[in-house]
Order: C-alpha cells, then sequence, then structure tokens
C-alpha cells in the first residue's frame, strides 16, 4: 500500500516503512539502542530526502526512548541531577548542530557532513567493540569465568573544578566533563538525526565513570529532551518534520523492539555485542563506499534554500 | 516600442490558418487530489477541432501536448573527487525548471514541430528550462542544465511521450498523461497545439489543479503556518505512542 508523505512529498509503500522501522526496533531491543543510527541511512536508502530523514528520525526517538525511559523510572535506574547536567549541555549542542546543519545546507555540503560522520562515529564505535567483544570472548574461553570487572582510575576528569555529587551513580566529579559530553552528544543528534546513545553510554562509562546499570536509563532521560528539542528546532527553522513517517516507523519500532527483548535475553552479552559491532561496521562500510566510488550520476539537485 | 513592433510581427506571422482551426478541449478531470494514498494518476487529455472551412487537405493535422508543474529555480551541483572522496564542488543556480514536464506528441517530435516553432512556444523538455543566470565560474553550465533532464527523466518527472496522442480524421485526438507519485502541489499548465508541416495553427492553454487534500492537506499547512504548533503536535503523538506502547506491553506481560 502506497503512502504519500506530506512534508517529504514523495510516495512509499507504508508496509516498506513498518517493517523497517520494526526491524530496526529489533536490533534495538536486542542490543538497547536507539537504533537511530540505523534508521537514518535506511532512510537515505530508500529515497527520503536526508533533511526529512534526521529531523524526523529525531522525533520518532522521543518515542522510542520514552518507551524505554519508563521502564528505568519504576527500576529508579535514572539520575536525574545527572540527567540534568548532560540535558543543559546536550540542548546547547543541539541548538549549535542545527545551526551548522543550516548553514552547510545552504552550501550543498549537509549529505557529505551527515555521511562523513556516520563514517567516523560508526567506524569508530563498531570498530572499538568489536575488538573488545573478542577480547572479552576471548578472556571468557580462557578463563572459563567471567572477566574482572575494571577498576574504574581517577584521572583528569576528577582535577577539574565545580564538582558536583550525584548521589544516584555515586559519583563526587567536576561539572564541567558531562556538560561536554552533553554538548557534544546534543550536536551530533542535530547533525546525524542520532538521539547519540551509542556514542554517550561509552562515554559515560569510561569517561565519567558512571555505573552501569544507571547508564541506559539516564541516557533515554537526557535524550528524550535532546531529541525532542532537535525536532522542535528542525520543524521551525526547516518544517521538515514528517508526522506520518514517523509514526509508520515509531508503530513498527515499538512492536519491533518488544520482539528483540526477547530475543536479547537468549544470547549471551558478548555474542551480542559482537553482532551490534558486526551490524555497525556493514553500515559503515556501506557509507564509505559511497563517497569512494565514483557514483553513477555526479550531478545532484537541491532547491533554493534561501527563500 | 522595440517590444509592441515584435508582438506586431509575431501576430503578423501567424498563419491564417489559425482562425480557421479551433480546439475544443476535454479532461477527464481538471484537479488531481493527493490523498495521503496518493499513487500517481491518469489524465486523459481529448478534444476535438472545430473548424468552419472544410479540412485543408496539404498536410496532416498533428497534436502536440505539454503538461508542465509549477516551475522553482534549482541548484544543480557537481561531485569532484578531493581527498579521495566525491564530495560538490561547483554549482548552477538553474533558474526555473518545471517540477513536471511531459511532452505528448502524434508523431515522431521532429515531424509535428520545427525548430523555430519548438523555440518560439517553447514546448521540449529543454526549452522548458530556463537557465539565464548561469554562473561565470562554470564553463559548461550547459552540462547542468542536462543534468536536471537527466535526473528528472529518470525520476519519471520528465517525459517524451512520442506518438502517443490518437488523432482520429484530423478532427478528434486524445492521450492519457500519466502523473507519478512523487508530484508537488500547484497549478500545471496545460498546452495543446495543432500542427501542420511542422508549425503551430492553433493553440489553448489550461490548468490542472494538484492539491493536498484532507489530513495531507491539513498537516502540510500547520507544519508551515504554525510550525510550533505541527512540532509541538509531533513531540505529542511520539510521547503517547511509546507511553502507549510501553503500557500495552507491561499489561500483556503481566497476564
Amino acid at each position: 500500500m502506497q503512502i504519500y508523505l506530506p512534508i517529504a512529498e514523495v510516495s512509499v509503500n507504508a508496509f516498506l516503512l513498518l517493517g523497517l522501522g520494526g526491524l530496526v526496533g529489533v536490533l534495538s531491543g536486542m542490543f538497547g539502542v536507539g537504533g537511530g543510527f540505523l534508521m537514518t541511512p535506511l532512510l537515505f536508502f530508500i529515497g527520503i530526502p536526508p533533511a526529512v530523514a534526521v529531523a524526523t528520525e529525531a522525533n520518532q526517538i522521543v518515542a522510542s526512548s520514552f518507551s524505554g525511559v519508563l521502564a528505568h523510572f519504576r527500576r529508579r535506574t535514572v539520575d536525574f541531577k545527572m540527567g540534568g547536567v548532560l540535558l543543559a549541555g546536550g540542548l546547547t549542542g543541539a541548538a549549535l548542530g542545527v545551526v551548522v546543519f543550516n548553514y552547510l545546507k545552504s552550501l550543498g555540503q549537509v549529505d557529505l557532513l551527515v555521511k562523513l560522520c556516520y563514517v567516523v562515529f560508526l567506524g569508530v564505535v563498531g570498530g572499538l567493540m568489536f575488538i573488545e567483544s573478542l577480547n572479552a570472548i576471548r578472556k571468557a574461553r580462557q578463563a572459563g569465568g567471567t572477566a574482572p570487572a575494571k577498576r574504574r582510575q581517577r584521572g583528569w576528569v576528577h582535577a577539574l573544578p565545580l564538582k558536583m555529587r550525584f548521589r544516584t551513580s555515586g559519583l563526587y566529579i567536576s561539572a564541567i566533563p558531562p556538560l561536554i559530553v552533553g554538548v557534544f552528544v546534543g550536536i551530533l543528534s542535530a547533525i546525524m538525526g542520532v538521539g547519540g546513545g551509542f556514542i554517550m553510554v561509552p562515554a559515560m562509562i569510561y569517561i565519567l565513570g558512571m555505573p552501569t546499570k544507571v547508564v541506559v536509563g539516564t541516557s533515554l532521560f537526557q535524550i528524550i529532551f535532546v531529541t525532542a528539542f532537535t525536532t522542535m528546532l528542525h520543524a521551525t527553522t526547516n518544517f521538515t518534520v514528517d508526522v506520518v513517517l514517523a509514526v509508520l516507523l515509531l508503530v513498527g519500532g515499538v512492536i519491533g523492539a518488544q520482539i528483540g527483548t526477547q530475543i536479547g535475553t537468549k544470547l549471551k552479552a558478548e555474542q551480542l555485542r559482537i553482532l551490534l559491532a558486526m551490524m555497525v561496521l556493514v553500515v559503515c562500510g556501506k557509507l564509505a563506499l559511497d563517497l569512494l566510488l565514483q557514483p553513477a550520476e555526479l550531478f545532484s539537485l537541491g532547491t533554493d534554500g534561501g527563500h | 516600442m522595440m517590444r509592441a513592433l515584435l508582438v506586431l510581427m509575431l501576430f503578423a506571422a501567424l498563419p491564417a490558418q489559425a482562425i480557421e482551426e479551433e480546439i475544443v478541449l476535454g479532461l477527464s478531470q481538471d484537479r488531481v487530489a493527493i490523498t495521503s494514498t496518493f499513487d500517481g494518476d491518469d489524465i486523459l487529455v481529448f478534444g476535438a477541432v472545430k473548424r468552419e472551412t472544410p479540412i485543408p487537405d496539404a498536410e496532416p493535422l498533428e497534436v502536440v501536448i505539454t503538461v508542465s508543474g509549477p516551475s522553482k529555480p534549482v541548484i544543480v551541483r557537481r561531485k569532484e573527487k578531493k581527498f579521495g572522496i566525491w564530495v560538490n564542488v561547483d554549482s548552477v543556480l538553474v533558474d526555473s525548471a518545471p517540477s513536471f514536464y511531459a511532452v505528448a506528441t502524434s508523431a515522431p517530435f521532429n515531424e509535428v514541430l520545427t525548430n523555430t516553432e519548438d523555440l518560439r512556444y517553447k514546448v521540449s523538455i529543454p526549452q522548458a528550462i530556463r537557465s539565464v543566470g548561469a554562473d561565470m565560474k562554470v564553463q559548461d553550465a550547459q552540462e547542468f542544465a542536462q543534468a536536471v533532464i537527466r535526473i528528472r527523466k529518470a525520476e519519471g518527472l520528465y517525459s517524451l511521450r512520442e506518438d502517443t496522442v490518437a488523432v482520429d480524421q484530423q478532427t478528434l485526438f486524445r492521450t492519457s498523461i500519466e502523473m507519478p507519485a512523487n508530484l508537488i502541489e500547484g497549478d500545471y499548465k496545460t498546452r495543446i497545439y495543432l500542427t501542420r508541416g511542422g508549425r503551430v495553427v492553433s493553440q489553448i492553454v489550461t490548468d490542472i489543479d494538484v492539491r493536498k487534500v484532507g489530513l495531507e492537506r491539513f498537516l502540510y499547512n500547520l507544519s508551515r503556518q504554525q510550525p510550533a504548533i505541527y512540532g509541538l503536535m509531533s513531540l505529542a503523538i511520539a510521547i503517547f505512542a511509546g507511553w502507549g506502547a510501553s503500557a500495552a506491553f507491561t499489561v500483556l506481560r503481566n497476564r
């Protein structure tokens, strides 16, 4: 069944969108990631204009994060204070990101920027995760048990001023690193149309030294507000949020996420991580090839931005 | 003064037959409604030639029909390899290119219209695109205009459909214009030319109104006129859907 998207002004198959939403939902349920970093490139592949894909995906992430954070509220695994600091940085970053996005759009380089961001971050995150989980599997085989948890070290993060106490995380650190992480993720969220969980979660664990159990809930809490803000910015400056597209994706997504969670509980953590890493690297490779190989059509059309 | 003279010359150049043969036009529909399940449309353009005198037996009557969507400036960008990757380097602003352009003829294009008549009435696809203020920095600006045609042909937006207008008894004609699903809104100008020996003997212009209707209309207007409310509505829907899904699955799991 074809459906005409009022803002994207293209006609696409509704079941294809539901299916994509479902597929990414399954993966996000399995791996506990938002899935924005997979969905946005997939939307490019099926012909949604990149500006619409990025803005609409931000809207869809609001829905999936809200659905996810409710479970964490019940388990009390959300550090509101840390979330608030990350959020302050995130909102600043998102505003900066939309400015950068609009500027590059007027130069005609926005597709390049978005794709480069994807290649770099997917490559780095996928590569690190792949190596890390391979090592974990190898260690588990050798020792025949679980790898010992690494003690978080007191490094430069603890030497900065403006210290704050984060009770839920059991941390007493400077507010500056979470602010910087927040700004950084906010910029990425606006430019790449992602929640940024795949960057923020490692940053929270390895840089801020937060306990793993509060990381996912806190990042989801922060992501809701940053992506909501991004959605509003895109809706009011670019008019590129397509609510019909968002609804179709999120209906598929929430159903898929529940199925994914069921599958996820049946697999081992290292196996899950290595699967996710390979998937991330495949998407990264496809986007990198697009940039490296000579495209069949060297010309592209754009609308006049300065109206 | 110059312009008035030109207009006078134009009138003088029109053949006398122009008054003798007149088009009576019908359209299967003069509006296309873009609904949420819009999947393209076929528009039947048909008509008859009204004349007071017997059919001139010089050359056979041919018909050319064009349908063109709203014209807008288009930025055409070209990629080049820089630092090992393909990057947009130069761009040309094409002043005006129709979003949709279809030409249907009753015989091969060269036979129904001469080059001079094509230039005068701007019928063929390259004539429909105007790129006057091409950037002086770019030398091969013509290639950019050709790229617009090539890309839009590939998307099914531009088409030359030769031999698709049926003409009966030099009097009745009809064709079906296929409109793709990726249409944008606006007045689609429809022109019908009668030609003999490659010269236009009569013409008529009408509009096909392409509009979003219903929910599509509502959402599009809201997003442009009240972007803040539209954004908040999108967020509300997203939060409600997220909460609903979570609640529904909690209920399912507890049973």
